[in-house]
């Protein structure tokens, strides 16, 4: 297949196609449509599997039965919808499956709006499902790195036996743009699932999907091997992307969306004569710490930027750990700001500190 | 010696977590015993539901997987669909089902998802101590109705085999008690139906199975078989209330 124009939604779906997804369950909720509209026609065409369910708590159920029983499976949803999810989420987790979640952020809270937004970060990275739980987290800012990012999505959940959960906007869900669908994603190598539920005649022993232990002991210690897991994620599937950090005199923070955004910025500010740098964390969990080790000295402060009221701010604060003044920049409930607003927050930056 | 009776292979040996006198343990050994003369142990999938018989997965001699409280409908949906010639149940009581499942379960039937349900109504909350269930009787005393269950306040018992029966996606549909040996055999022959339409892929099946809790009801476990039959078998009458009918081969 050739470069084609294609709106983020359905490249989603069409991405999902090519990592191999065998089953979609999901409740439709705008801005995220097209996935499960495109996902319909074509798993079916497939023979494979598509339920629209009766609710988005439905949904991850399904998700959490078909991941038991060994396919590889996915759902997406917007903002209210993921809130549903979260009791399924933290099951699907602590019975370590696998699966991809495509949540398309919209602005909140409650039903808020359909226009775009990042304020999902903290319902993304920290969850609102019980327990020590973690998803692995990606955040693209074309629909290009969408496409390549699903792709690796499945191997990465199969690999982890983990939910990993793709965190567009509405903006990246319904935006177009020309995109590769073969571009080559890291091959993995992807253990057997001699844990699903296929029944006894196919595999020695039985296979239980569960997350419950009563035993105290045998909880502490399914969850400190849940966290060796997690520290192994940390070590090998963090992402992020360093923009102009040869010399600059402020850096910033923004992923998604707002990344796009504050290149435009960065562009500008250097026509006159000031260099910003980006850090643009990919994954969100895994949060990219290491790369705030990398910012240069002479530094003057930290912009993190984001179309939320200061989500990943927290993130931002604890990577530095306080060792450059941090500033602030966040429009919410559907406004994308414009670059020339991140070029003003840059030029009056002591206005912006976070106290 | 010969061997006149033998624990049904459909069971694991692990020790029922059960109180005694509780027919949550004869309704296993019916599941069981129907997995096992159906041939069916091999390709079945169980769901533990959020209840009592939440160690279910513990016990069903077959693959397991355990759901959250009330989605055990959905999480079988997830599995049949991707697993089409695999025999899928849940097993499920009254408060997982009947309130906060009652969506997962009533959108599995309308699917005609082709999977056995088996459903324990005991008129209360067993595993949380004795609160009021959905399917509680008017004047039920239970920990969270004191004085007995006011309809006023809290509705009335909802039959959950009526409001089903209506629903064309369901194959197969029967209120049993396990009362007495008759009402036992009677038991067994519609959970053995409800597995061998499911094997003919003919849809939804659901056996609403009326059960004891002595615990929480407070009686003895005989008492409390009476109690079946007097109080809750005037409310929730036995019988088939869905049967799509013999297979014309
Ligand atoms: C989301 C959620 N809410 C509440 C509970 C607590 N809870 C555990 S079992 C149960 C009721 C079970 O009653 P029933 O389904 O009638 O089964 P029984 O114990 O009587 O067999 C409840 C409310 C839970 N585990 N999860
Ligand atoms: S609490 Fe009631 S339903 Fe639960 S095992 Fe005991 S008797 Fe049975």
């Amino acid at each position: 297949m050739a470069k084609v124009l294609m709106k983020g939604n359905e490249a989603i779906a069409v991405a999902a196609l090519k990592g191999g997804v065998d089953a979609f369950f999901g409740y439709p909720i705008t801005p995220q449509n097209e996935i499960p509209e495109y996902l319909s026609k074509h798993l079916l065409a497939a023979g494979k599997v598509f339920v629209q369910a009766e609710s988005e708590v439905a949904a991850i159920n399904m998700v959490y039965g078909a991941a038991g029983a060994g396919a590889r499976v996915m759902t997406s949803s917007s903002s209210p919808g993921i809130a549903l999810k979260q009791e399924g989420i933290s099951y699907i987790a602590g019975a370590e499956l696998p699966c991809v979640i495509v949540s398309v952020m919209r602005g909140g809270p409650g039903l808020g709006g359909i226009q775009p937004s990042q304020a999902d970060y903290y319902q993304a990275t920290r969850g609102g499902g019980n327990g020590d739980y973690q998803l692995i987290v990606y955040a693209p800012e074309t629909i290009q790195e969408t496409i390549d990012i699903m792709k690796e999505s499945f191997d990465i959940a199969d690999y982890y036996r983990n939910p990993v959960l793709v965190l567009v906007d509405g903006l990246i869900g319904q935006m177009m743009e020309t995109v590769d669908f073969e571009k080559p994603v890291k091959k993995r190598f992807i253990p057997a699932k001699d844990y699903a539920t296929t029944g006894t005649a196919n595999h020695p022993g039985r296979n239980i999907v569960n997350s419950l232990f009563l035993d105290p002991v045998e909880l502490e210690q399914h969850n400190l091997q849940l966290q060796k897991k997690y520290q192994q994620i940390k070590n090998n599937e963090t992402k992020y992307e360093m923009i102009n950090m040869e010399n600059p005199e402020y850096v910033i923070v923004a992923y998604g969306t707002m990344s796009r955004i504050c290149r435009s910025a960065i562009e500008s500010l250097k026509e006159e004569g000031i260099e910003v740098g980006m850090i643009r964390p990919i994954s969100l969990w895994p949060y990219p710490k290491a790369a705030f080790n990398e910012i240069p000295s002479g530094v003057k402060g930290i912009l993190c930027a984001e179309m939320s009221m200061g989500q990943m701010l927290d993130d931002v604060m604890i990577s530095d750990k306080g060792r450059h003044e941090i500033g602030f920049y966040g429009r919410v409930g559907g406004m994308v700001p414009e670059p020339e607003e991140i070029v003003d927050a840059i030029k009056n930056f002591k206005d912006k500190v976070v106290k | 010696m010969e061997v006149k009776y033998q624990k049904t292979k459909g069971l694991t040996d692990k020790k029922l977590s059960y109180c005694p006198g509780c027919t949550h343990g004869i309704v296993h050994k019916l599941v069981g015993e129907t997995l096992e003369e159906l041939g069916m142990i091999g390709d079945a999938i169980g769901v533990a539901s959020v209840g009592c018989s939440v160690f279910s997965y513990e016990f069903f001699n077959c693959d397991m997987q355990q759901a959250p409280h009330g989605r055990a409908c959905a999480e079988a949906t997830g599995i049949k669909r991707v697993r089409p010639d695999n025999i899928v149940f849940t097993y499920q009581g009254d408060g997982d089902l009947a309130s906060i499942g009652i969506a997962e379960t009533i959108h599995a039937a309308n699917r005609g998802e082709n999977i056995t349900v088996i459903f324990i109504n005991n008129a209360i909350y067993g595993m949380t101590g004795g609160q009021m269930a959905p399917t509680t009787l008017i004047g039920q005393r239970t920990t969270t109705s004191q004085d007995g269950r006011n309809q006023v306040l809290t509705g009335s018992p909802i039959k959950i085999s009526e409001i089903f029966s209506q629903i064309d996606g369901v194959a197969y549909l029967e209120r049993v008690s396990v009362t007495n040996p008759k009402q036992l055999i009677k038991a067994k022959k519609a959970i053995k139906k409800a597995f061998t339409y499911q094997k003919e892929k003919r849809g939804f099946t659901l056996i609403e199975v009326l059960s004891t809790c002595p615990v929480n009801w407070g009686m003895t476990p005989v008492d409390a078989l009476k109690w079946v039959e007097s109080n809750m078998v005037p409310v929730f009458p036995l019988g088939v209330f869905k049967d799509a009918g013999e297979k014309n081969v």
